[in-house]
């Protein structure tokens, strides 16, 4: 899960990692008094937020309220501010990056960090950025800071304020379970001091159970998607027209890609897991039918999960729901027989093979309802 | 085949009171597993499917167990991996779902430096025809025969070992790597295994958006699997960004696309299959 700027910036506030002074504007009221120059910053989960008019700049009191007011309620590429970051502006000489992530291929945390920040990481060449696995047994020790302040050739002023701002970002990668935690920039004021100017930070959704301090909805869900997470479903909402039911997320993924080679487009992604329950099939056809769909395909390969249940499951749902839309069923696996005779018993149709379901759903589902 | 399960396995459940633990660990004995043991608090002294129950995994060393399937709650997962590994197991097959991966990244290098193989989080299991299973894998699907397959994903797996067994194939092992971020085992270090089996004729390997391990997967091939190798990869429909269900299965940044992994198998003279059911038509 990404946290909005602010939560990430409190995030590092409490963990010892210097972040400008600032407020959150809800909505106009929560504006203070102007006393010195801020930045007006919308919280919205986007990459180069500036550069799509994102944020404001405010020298005096006008240019604050009139900022706040254009931002406010505003859509930036899609997406509604609904929350505004008020800051000190910080005076700003350089920028850097630094970020401790997961590096999937090394299953180990990495720690980059270049003196080229302000822009996108992935846009650098590689020569210029310090790249560093650590041990997630041993974990951070000054000598990696030491390595990455030598690479970039930081003062020894600088070196030793990075240095305690990368031993606490890895402090905060391990105790919030992050999956990312990164400031760019991370500025070099004229001063000369290091102040993280953003703060991106992605939670590791498994790990919300022990993280109860973030009771914060996922703000990249959508409503379906966060109802039937509440629901203990796997639910991607995607922009076609046929609703998927299947068990398991390789062969869901895998029946998304069928239909999409037959050029049938899909709906959703609804994984219904390994089950033996009629109810939790009543469910998921209750999520589908909220996505609107023009068809509905069930794709099951039963082994915990029974033919015979999953079709009990589809005839109390098609009456419970009153469903007019076609659906279209491939059972294979333990009881198939039984689960496709239950069907044929109640006027829908089944199947053994999932080629034949994927070419009926797409001819059915095309066709005008 | 060294370092997995063969006839001298004896495992132990983790769980096996619990709905997974004890349905499967009936499963087991079926298909020809020594289940020697099964942990769970408070139970000791009862029994699951005649497997004797006990309160600690230090405990079940009487019955002298050189496995174990964890199959407990995402919460309590690495402490009972930390718990095979202290008790002395030497090979450790996690199922559970949802365990955060900073929890992974410990037990794998913990295991790894006693030397000890940890598989999943996240998957099916591992099964051996003729031999052993641990896992979940339904049993009525397999018949012994050449083709080793290895997948991140359980259906989906399920549905290939079925096709094969269907058009007259039959697999020496099946091994689901699983379905997160990061795992124990991946594709190359079961690479090296299929290789070196003389059961193993032929490899299919399973793959789906996420990550970089098919890619490097791809590049090992090349240089060093002389057996048959054919691949299925999913998630070619996925939208970027978004979680298809597996923790590990997102395209982040254009990396991890189905279009990258089936580019690198076809590199590496590879054939990757349209779809599931056209796996055994590549063996052919």
């Amino acid at each position: 899960m990404n946290l909005y700027e602010y939560l990430g910036k409190d995030i590092f506030r409490q963990n010892g990692i210097p972040v400008p002074d600032g407020y959150l504007v809800e909505k106009p009221e929560d504006v203070r008094k102007y006393i010195k120059p801020v930045v007006v910053k919308s919280q919205i989960l986007l990459g180069g937020r500036g550069k799509s008019g994102g944020i404001k700049f405010a020298r005096s009191d006008d240019e604050l309220k009139n900022g706040v007011r254009e931002l406010l309620g505003s859509e930036i590429r899609g997406l509604k501010v609904t929350k505004l970051l008020v800051e000190d502006m910080i005076d700003i000489k350089k920028e850097m990056y630094v970020s401790i992530s997961l590096n999937r291929t090394e299953r180990k945390p990495m720690l980059m960090a270049t003196t080229e920040g302000g822009v996108e990481i992935e846009s650098l060449p590689h020569e210029k950025i310090f790249l560093r696995l650590i041990d997630p047994l041993m974990g951070y020790s000054d000598y990696i800071g030491r390595e990455a302040s030598s690479f970039m050739n930081l003062s020894p002023e600088i070196s030793s304020q990075f240095r305690s701002i990368v031993s606490n970002l890895y402090k905060i990668f391990v105790k919030y379970d992050c999956e990312l935690a990164e400031i760019n920039p991370l500025v070099v004021t004229g001063s000369g001091s290091l102040i993280a100017a953003d703060a991106k930070v992605v939670i590791d959704s498994d790990s919300l159970f022990r993280h109860k301090e973030f009771n914060v909805v996922d703000p990249e869900k959508t409503k379906l998607e966060l109802e039937a997470q509440s629901k203990g479903y796997s639910f991607v909402e995607m922009d076609g027209h046929i609703g998927v039911i299947a068990n398991g997320a390789g062969l869901t993924m895998a029946t998304l890609d069928a239909l999409t080679l037959h050029k049938g487009k899909p709906r959703n992604f609804l994984d219904l897991g390994g089950t033996d329950s009629v109810d939790i099939v009543v469910t998921a056809f209750d999520l589908v039918l909220k996505a609107n769909p023009k068809a509905i395909l069930v794709n099951i390969f039963g082994g915990v999960t029974k033919c015979d249940t999953v079709a009990n499951g589809i005839v109390e749902a098609k009456k419970k729901f009153n469903i007019k839309q076609h659906i279209v069923v491939r059972l294979s696996g333990i009881h198939e027989v039984e689960g496709r005779q239950i069907l044929k018993d109640n006027g829908i149709d089944a199947f053994s093979d999932m080629m034949s379901a994927i070419e009926t759903v797409v001819k059915l589902g095309s066709g005008s309802q | 085949m060294s370092g997995l399960v063969d006839e001298n396995t004896k495992v132990i459940v983790q769980g096996i009171t619990g709905h997974q633990g004890k349905f499967h660990s009936g499963e087991m004995v079926k298909f020809g597993t020594k289940v020697v043991g099964g942990t769970s608090p408070g139970k000791k002294g009862q029994s699951v499917n005649g497997i004797p129950i006990f309160e600690t995994v230090a405990d079940t060393m009487s019955v002298k167990p050189n496995a174990t399937m964890i199959s407990v709650a995402a919460p309590y997962v690495r402490d009972a991996a930390f718990e095979a590994i202290d008790a002395g197991i030497k090979l450790i097959y996690i199922l559970t779902e949802h365990v955060p991966f900073h929890d992974t990244m410990e037990i794998l290098y913990e295991a790894k430096r006693k030397d000890i193989v940890m598989l999943g989080p996240n998957g099916p299991g591992i099964t051996r025809p003729g031999y052993a299973k641990i896992g979940i894998m339904p049993n009525h699907i397999f018949k012994k025969g050449d083709v080793a397959v290895a997948s991140r994903s359980g259906t989906l797996t399920y549905e290939i070992v079925g096709s094969l067994t269907n058009a007259g194939f039959g697999e020496s092992t099946v091994i689901g790597l699983g379905g997160d971020p990061v795992v124990g085992l991946t594709y190359i270090d079961v690479l090296k295994l299929f290789q070196e089996d003389k059961d193993t004729k032929n490899i299919v390997l399973v793959g789906e958006i996420g990550g970089n391990n098919e890619e490097l997967a791809a590049a090992y091939i090349k240089k060093n699997i002389t057996k048959k190798v054919v691949a299925y990869i999913t998630g070619r429909s996925a939208p970027p960004g978004k979680r298809m269900g597996h923790a590990g299965a997102i395209v982040e940044h254009g990396t991890g696309t189905a279009e990258s992994k089936i580019k690198a198998f076809n590199e590496s003279g590879v054939s990757v299959a349209e779809y599931p059911v056209d796996i055994p038509k590549l063996l052919r």
